[in-house]
């Protein structure tokens, strides 16, 4: 889950990382009061879940509490790269001398967490990565210790740092570490870290990613679920269904990530568009196919659906069960192509069958078949 | 011969009690599998299927002299289950469960570090040995027993992949899933280390996804090391930027982990790769 600029400055601030003093927005009035209590010079930031939003014109500097209210009440009523800006954060803003870059990631290839910093902060860490590769300082995070004091120290020295800001910069970073580590952060990142006219560090950007498969654990993020989510990809998530909205036609449905990817893109290879990425997971009962069709029925750009089911842990007369369920209740206008193999598959056929309900005999044929009937439907 | 899984398999299945534990033992006592033991902390004293149910993993291998444990447990209590097994004496641990946290499976990977034995997943569908054993959840009837080895990091497209293999004539010696999350207790470079000292294995089969480098790093692994023929197929073509594709390893971050750049450097490396998953059975078919 990723968290806006706003929830993520609030979880590095618990744990005594610097932000700008500055409150979240949800109307241009409600802005302007927090600019008159900040007083001064203030930043008005979209809340989007997207890079660049500097670039876009996300982000405003103001002189007066009128410009305040004016810039928010642009930026909430505009979307911004197509997304729907519901709050701003109006901040104090900084007089920045140097921008630097500090950020904690998953290396998947360590199979460890990395602390990476540069002096080049401000820009993209992937940017920097290709255009001047030394200029990026990392240590890889040894799980039994963590990361230390003479770590982050290092990394301020690394960072050419005044000596005066090396005790600062490295509580800083175990800060931005424990932070990461308390929200299950797969991703902490501060860019840019400014340091002040007044000689401070300053975290002016944020940034965390909340790994998914720890939200069971940490019921104080509840409140940040993603509010870019749309109502049937909550619904999805809620029923434990991956889903995906793609631009295309044919509607799939499948068991398992890789052979859900592999469907989308075989659809593709004759010639047709995906309409989603679903896979229903692994062991799905009736209720969940159910429910998954729905989703995908409801979609009104689709000319035919494509169903491919390899069963394992998943059975296949559960999912056939749950095809004619919601046959049943949707009543659907368009053509629906059902691939059906493996575990229970002669009870699945023998259900779909009763159904009327004829199958592919493999993913290519049912591609085939599905690309042909959403050509004849529209 | 084969890779992990062979005659002297004794299987201990953690979870046995559950729901999907049972169910897959039955599964795996039909094709043949020897489960020796369940676990359920607390349901010591049961007999599943026939197989003698113990509290804990180190009274079930004294007992048992279990060497294989397959974990059919629910997330929250799975990183506990791997540690136990670890601790328990067991060489090969199959981890099914799915939605581990990330920092948990960090933790988990540096203790089994220098460990002698083997974690497989976890989010994996398990090993399969045609005609002498399965561990996990992948079907048993659509294995043939033969000279290619498959390895894959999602499920149902290994499944998919696997039966193109048998229709066609093409026999497995091992097939096993190595997971779909962010961390890997066994990586592909791993298993086709295996494979190419394997002398039943012949030819190989890698099936990767978007996100991550595990098939650059494959692919770099065949260039240098390998001489079997090996065919990929990686999906995710058509898989946006940015957005998890279902499984948690599987997304393009950051400009890494397209489906494009795997294929041409596996194809650099000499991997015949498909343009769709049947297509994996015709690519071998002349090579063997």
């Amino acid at each position: 889950m990723k968290l806006h600029e706003y929830q993520s400055k609030r979880l590095l601030a618990a744990h005594g990382v610097p932000i700008p003093q500055g409150e979240v927005a949800e109307t241009a009035e409600a802005a302007r009061a927090i600019a008159e209590r900040l007083g001064g010079r203030v930043a008005v930031k979209a809340q989007v879940l997207i890079g660049g939003r500097g670039k876009a014109g996300g982000i405003a500097l103001c002189q007066t509490p009128a410009q305040v209210a004016q810039e928010a009440q642009r930026l909430l009523s505009n979307r911004l790269k197509g997304l729907t800006v519901r709050q701003v954060l109006v901040e104090r803003a900084a007089d920045i001398t140097a921008e630097l870059y500090l950020g904690l990631t998953l290396s998947r290839r360590a199979q460890r967490m990395v602390l990476m910093a540069s002096s080049e902060g401000g820009v993209d860490i992937e940017e920097t990565a290709r255009a001047d590769p030394e200029a990026i300082h990392s240590i890889l995070l040894d799980p039994i210790i963590g990361l230390r004091s003479y770590q982050a120290t290092r990394l301020a020295a690394a960072l050419r740092l005044p000596r005066t800001l090396w005790q600062r910069s490295a509580s800083l970073a175990l800060a931005l570490y424990q932070s990461a580590q308390a929200s299950d952060a797969t991703l902490a990142e501060i860019n840019p870290l400014a340091v002040t006219a007044e000689g401070d560090l300053l975290a002016v950007d944020a940034k965390m990613i909340v790994d998914d498969s720890a939200l069971f654990r940490h019921p104080e993020l509840c409140s940040f679920t993603d509010s870019d989510e749309t109502l049937v990809e909550r619904q999805a998530r809620e029923a434990g269904i991956s889903y995906v909205k793609l631009d295309g036609h044919i509607a799939c449905m499948v068991n398992g990530a890789g052979l859900a990817m592999a469907t989308m893109d075989v659809i593709k290879l004759h010639g047709g568009e995906p309409a989603d990425f679903l896979d229903i997971g692994g062991g799905a009962r009736e209720e969940r196919v159910v429910t998954a069709l729905r989703i995908i029925l409801t979609d009104p750009d689709i000319a035919a659906v494509l169903i491919n089911i390899f069963g394992g842990i998943t059975r296949c007369d559960e999912v056939a069960r749950g095809i004619v369920k919601a046959i049943a209740q949707v009543k659907p206008q368009v053509p629906i192509i059902i691939r059906l193999v493996g575990t229970n598959e002669a009870e699945g056929r023998r259900i779909l069958e009763e159904a009327h309900l004829s199958t592919a005999s493999t993913l290519s044929a049912g591609a085939r078949l599905a690309v042909a009937a959403a050509k004849g439907a529209r | 011969m084969s890779i992990l899984v062979d005659r002297s398999t004794r299987v201990l299945v953690q979870g046995i009690t559950g729901r999907e534990g049972s169910f897959h033992t039955r599964q795996m006592l039909a094709y043949g599998t020897r489960i020796v033991a369940g676990v359920t902390p607390g349901k010591g004293g049961q007999v599943v299927e026939g197989v003698p149910v113990y509290d804990d993993v180190l009274t079930a291998v004294r007992q048992t002299a279990a060497n294989t444990s397959v974990l059919y447990v629910a997330a929250p209590q799975a990183v506990d289950a791997i540690l136990e097994a670890a601790d328990g004496g067991i060489s090969l641990i199959i981890c099914i469960t799915e939605g581990i946290p990330v920092w948990d499976m960090i933790r988990v990977v540096r203790y089994l570090q220098g460990k002698p034995l083997r974690l497989l997943g976890p989010n994996c569908p398990g090993v399969t040995t045609p005609g002498v054993a399965k561990v996990g959840i992948i079907p048993g009837h659509i294995h043939l027993p033969g000279p290619v080895g498959v390895v894959s990091r999602s499920g149902t497209l290994t499944y998919e992949i696997v039966w193109a293999l048998t229709q066609a004539g093409l026999g497995q010696s091992t097939c096993l899933g190595i997971g779909g999350d962010l961390i890997n207790g066994t990586s592909f470079v791993d298993v086709l280390r295996l494979f190419e000292e394997d002398p039943q294995t012949r030819a190989f089969v890698l099936i990767g996804e978007i996100g991550g480098s595990a098939e650059e790093e494959a692919a770099d692994y065949i260039a240098a090391h390998v001489s079997k023929p090996v065919a990929a197929f990686i999906a995710g073509r058509t898989a946006p930027a940015g957005r998890r594709m279902g499984h948690a390893g599987a997304i393009i971050a950051g400009g890494t982990g397209k489906a494009e750049d795997k294929i041409a450097k596996l194809r650099v490396a000499g991997v015949l790769v498909a343009d769709y998953p049947e297509q994996v059975a015709e690519l071998l078919s002349g090579r063997l």
